[in-house]
Formats: C-alpha cells, sequence, structure tokens
C-alpha cells in the first residue's frame, strides 16, 4: 500500500518539477533528491521506468535528443493532460493514514499475555523515538528551510507515537486485565 | 556563535566567593549528583529514591507523568529544599552539609533559573530584571547592565531591554528569563517547563537559544518537560515514575 502511493507520488512530482521546463532524466532525478529524496535518493532505473510510464500515458513527451545513445540522451517536456493531471493530483486530498495495525500496540498486548514486563516495552521504544527526535532536531539546526520542514513533519509523528505511549504507560494495568480476561 | 563565547570571561571576572571550577567532579565525572533522594510532602511521597548524575556540559531532560516527582527532584537538586533522606553532590561537596547561607550563595553564583511563568519582577524593566542576579553578586550597575543588555541582544529580544515584564509576548518574557538565567554564567542551568506556556514555534525557539547558549558556555542544564520536542533538544532523557527515576538509551 504505502509502495503503490510512493510510486505514484514520485510520478506526479516528476510531473511537477517538469512544469517549469523540459529536462533531461539525470536533472530530474537530482532534482527531485535534492527536494525530496534526502533520505531516499530514487534509482535511475526508477526515473526511467516512471518517464517511460508517463510517455506512454501521454503526460509527457520527447522534447529532443541529444546525440549518442542510451535513455539519458533524451529531454523530456510535460504535456497539457500532464499539467491537468498535476492539478488534479494537487486538488484531491491525501487519505490520512490510520494506523490502526501498528506494531507498537502488538508488541504491548504480546507482552501482556505473555506475562513479560510491558512497561519495558515502552520504555525502550520510548527511548529510541527520542532518539530519533534528537537526530533530527541536530539535522534542523543545520538545515535550511525546506529541510526543517522534513524534520518537522517527522518530528510531529513520531511525538504523537510518544504521546500514545505515556497514555498506553498510564492505563497499563487496566489494558492488562482487559487483554487476559477478553479473549482466549 | 560569536567568538566571544562566556566561557573565557567568566574565568577572567569571578563573580562569585563560592566559585567551583568544573574539574572539581563528583566521582564518575559528574558535576551534579542526587543519590537514592527521598522526599514526602505529608502523607504524599514525592521522591521514593530517586538517582541521577549530571555532567559539566551535559542537557538532561527530565520526563514522566504529571505528579511523578520532576519539579521536587529538581528543587532538591537545586538545593531549594533539602530531601528527608539521600543526598545531593555539588563537585565535592554535599549541598545538605552546607549552610543555608553557603547554599543560597552556590544558588546565585553557579546556578540559574528558568521556570514556567511569574518569574520576572513585574516592576523592573527587562534589562534590570536580567542584571538582577549580577548587582546580587555585587557586579557594579553599569557593568550589570551592559552584560544585561548583551545577553538580551544573545537571545534576540534587545528591543524589549526598556519594556516591563508586562509588556512583552509570552515568548519574549520567556527567552529574558533564559537571558536573566545565563547571564552569571552559570555551571547549571534548571528550568521547569521553560516552554510549557508557550506555542511550539516560540517554544522551540527558546529551546533552540537556551541550548545553544549553554553549549556555548559548557552550562548543564536539568530541564523538565512534558514535550518530547522539546527534550529532543537534550543530550538524554531521564523518566521519573512514582518518585523513581529510570534511565534508558
Ligand atoms: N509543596 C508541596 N506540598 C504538598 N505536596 C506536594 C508539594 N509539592 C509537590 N507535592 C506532591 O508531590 C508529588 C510530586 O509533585 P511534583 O510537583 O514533583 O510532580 P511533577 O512531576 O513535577 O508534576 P507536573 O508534571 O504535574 O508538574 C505530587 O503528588 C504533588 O502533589
Ligand atoms: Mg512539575
Amino acid at each position: 500500500m504505502p509502495c503503490i502511493v510512493a510510486v505514484m507520488s514520485i510520478g506526479h512530482a516528476l510531473l511537477g518539477l517538469l512544469e517549469s521546463g523540459p529536462r533531461h532524466g539525470y536533472d530530474l532525478k537530482r532534482s527531485y533528491d535534492e527536494r525530496f529524496g534526502q533520505d531516499r535518493p530514487l534509482h535511475y532505473g526508477q526515473v526511467y521506468a516512471t518517464l517511460s510510464r508517463l510517455l506512454k500515458g501521454g503526460l509527457v513527451e520527447v522534447d529532443g535528443v541529444t546525440p549518442g545513445d542510451g535513455p539519458e540522451r533524451k529531454r523530456y517536456a510535460i504535456t497539457t493532460a500532464g499539467v491537468t493531471d498535476v492539478e488534479r493530483w494537487l486538488a484531491a486530498p491525501e487519505k490520512p493514514e490510520l494506523y490502526l495495525q501498528s506494531t507498537l500496540y502488538t508488541k504491548l498486548v504480546i507482552a501482556l499475555l505473555t506475562g513479560r514486563p510491558a512497561a519495558d516495552v515502552l520504555d525502550r521504544q520510548r527511548a529510541e523515538h527520542l532518539n530519533t527526535m534528537r537526530a533530527l532536531t541536530r539535522r534542523k539546526a543545520t538545515g535550511d528551510l525546506a529541510d526543517q520542514l522534513v524534520c518537522d513533519h517527522a518530528l510531529f509523528h513520531l511525538e504523537a507515537d510518544l504521546r500514545f505511549l505515556e497514555l498506553a504507560a498510564a492505563r497499563l494495568d487496566a489494558l492488562a486485565r482487559t487483554v487476559t480476561e477478553a479473549r482466549p | 556563535m560569536t567568538p566571544d563565547t562566556p566561557g573565557p570571561l567568566a574565568e577572567a571576572t569571578p563573580i562569585s566567593p563560592t566559585a567551583t571550577p568544573a574539574e572539581a567532579t563528583a566521582e564518575g565525572g559528574s558535576l551534579l549528583a542526587a543519590v537514592e533522594l527521598r522526599k514526602r510532602f505529608g502523607a504524599t511521597t514525592a521522591l521514593d529514591g530517586a538517582s541521577l548524575r549530571v555532567a559539566a556540559g551535559e542537557i538532561v531532560a527530565l520526563m514522566g507523568p504529571s505528579g511523578s516527582g520532576k519539579s521536587t527532584l529538581l528543587h532538591c537538586l537545586a538545593g531549594i529544599f533539602p530531601p528527608d533522606a539521600g543526598e545531593v553532590r555539588y563537585g565535592d561537596r554535599s549541598l545538605s552539609r552546607m549552610s543555608e547561607t553557603a547554599r543560597s550563595a552556590l544558588r546565585r553564583g553557579e546556578f540559574g533559573f528558568v521556570f514556567q511563568f511569574g518569574q520576572l519582577v513585574p516592576e523592573l524593566t527587562c534589562a534590570e530584571n536580567v542584571a538582577l542576579p549580577l548587582r546580587l553578586s555585587g557586579v557594579r550597575r553599569r557593568e550589570a547592565q551592559r552584560r544585561a543588555v548583551g545577553e538580551l541582544e544573545r537571545l534576540a529580544v534587545a528591543d524589549v531591554a526598556r519594556k516591563r515584564p508586562g509588556e512583552v509576548s509570552g515568548g519574549q518574557g520567556q527567552r529574558v528569563a533564559v537571558a536573566r538565567a545565563l547571564v552569571t554564567q552559570p555551571k547549571v542551568i534548571f528550568a521547569d517547563e521553560p516552554t510549557g506556556a508557550l506555542d511550539s514555534l516560540n517554544g522551540e525557539q527558546v529551546m533552540r537559544l537556551l541550548t545553544e547558549a549553554a553549549r556555548a558556555s559548557r552550562a548543564a542544564v536539568v530541564l523538565v518537560t512534558h514535550d518530547a520536542r522539546v527534550a529532543a533538544y537534550s543530550d538524554r532523557e531521564v523518566v521519573v515514575r512514582d518518585g523513581r527515576t529510570r534511565t534508558f538509551g
């Protein structure tokens, strides 16, 4: 599921980047990586596979070919259909992620069911989350505004997890009773 | 940070008669250590064997549920009130074996404090508030005022120097409070929910300024917070539950 979302938004992101003018595949990759790919840069294969899909769909066209061979010689331009596609994509809100199947919660229940110290599971997870938050906070100190926003987005999600951990810790005894009584 | 960081300046102009060199640390290299603290308020047990070590220059966040004993621990560490049992050591000295006069000289000279609200004197201007701890340590008025304004500049609130606390925003007031905590170049800064009343952007700016300033002057920070984003500015966190400390990671 997250994989499909990622692939779809790579196509849209590349289209969006093409709106400012035609570009070669490698140029597009570099530009994508700079803006969106700090932790996970695109593979060239991904870029060319996506571009050929967009080409087939009529969302981009080949604007020119530099002499030589290989896919990196082609320059791509967005089509009118491509622009409309970007517009439609921006206008449609993303489905909020529900987090209803969290590994964190599963671990907690299994720890309670098997009589292991669930509080330790929570505390260790909390320490791990905070370590990641520290690393992101340090990174924010040196990054530009765009990178700070990327970090902040991640930080707010981690903070939400931590609040969940805090709440779970406060209700551990009650949860233990529910979990062990209720089901076979 | 500017090249004229306060570290060397502190060495050149000792302002405290009780100055303890940062090297004179307790066993295990910690500057400040609490060992098995117990504290009761009537029938309530606030601390039930809490221990903590803070190294020079280290930033430690105290976290944990409401009522778990974080503020009590902070107050005991800072010598504001004594534990019923256990010991607090600062460098090679035991706080409980010091006279109240010596303890308050220590608080004035070596410690800085930032709290959530109500810490600025409403009748004084912001610059006078920041200069106050220097004045109490015997620094002359003009020198104190000059250093106060410098500290306000470092925290990007020089423009409120002449205003009174009632005339500035919450975020500005909190920066003034941080400036006041830093102006004496303390070895330890105690902060209890220093960003508690601020929105997340302001809270974050205050934390960034506080930790940058603390790192520049090698001051340790003991920080109580509920906010994980604030705690993420620390070097490590200690969780307080039911009056006991737990350390992970
Ligand atoms: N001066 C006091 N008189 C009586 N009880 C007190 C006093 N100070 C603290 N307590 C009690 O001691 C316990 C610990 O309080 P403390 O203020 O240290 O908690 P805390 O962790 O700082 O909580 P919070 O996150 O809500 O600030 C609480 O049960 C509190 O009611
Ligand atoms: Mg408190």
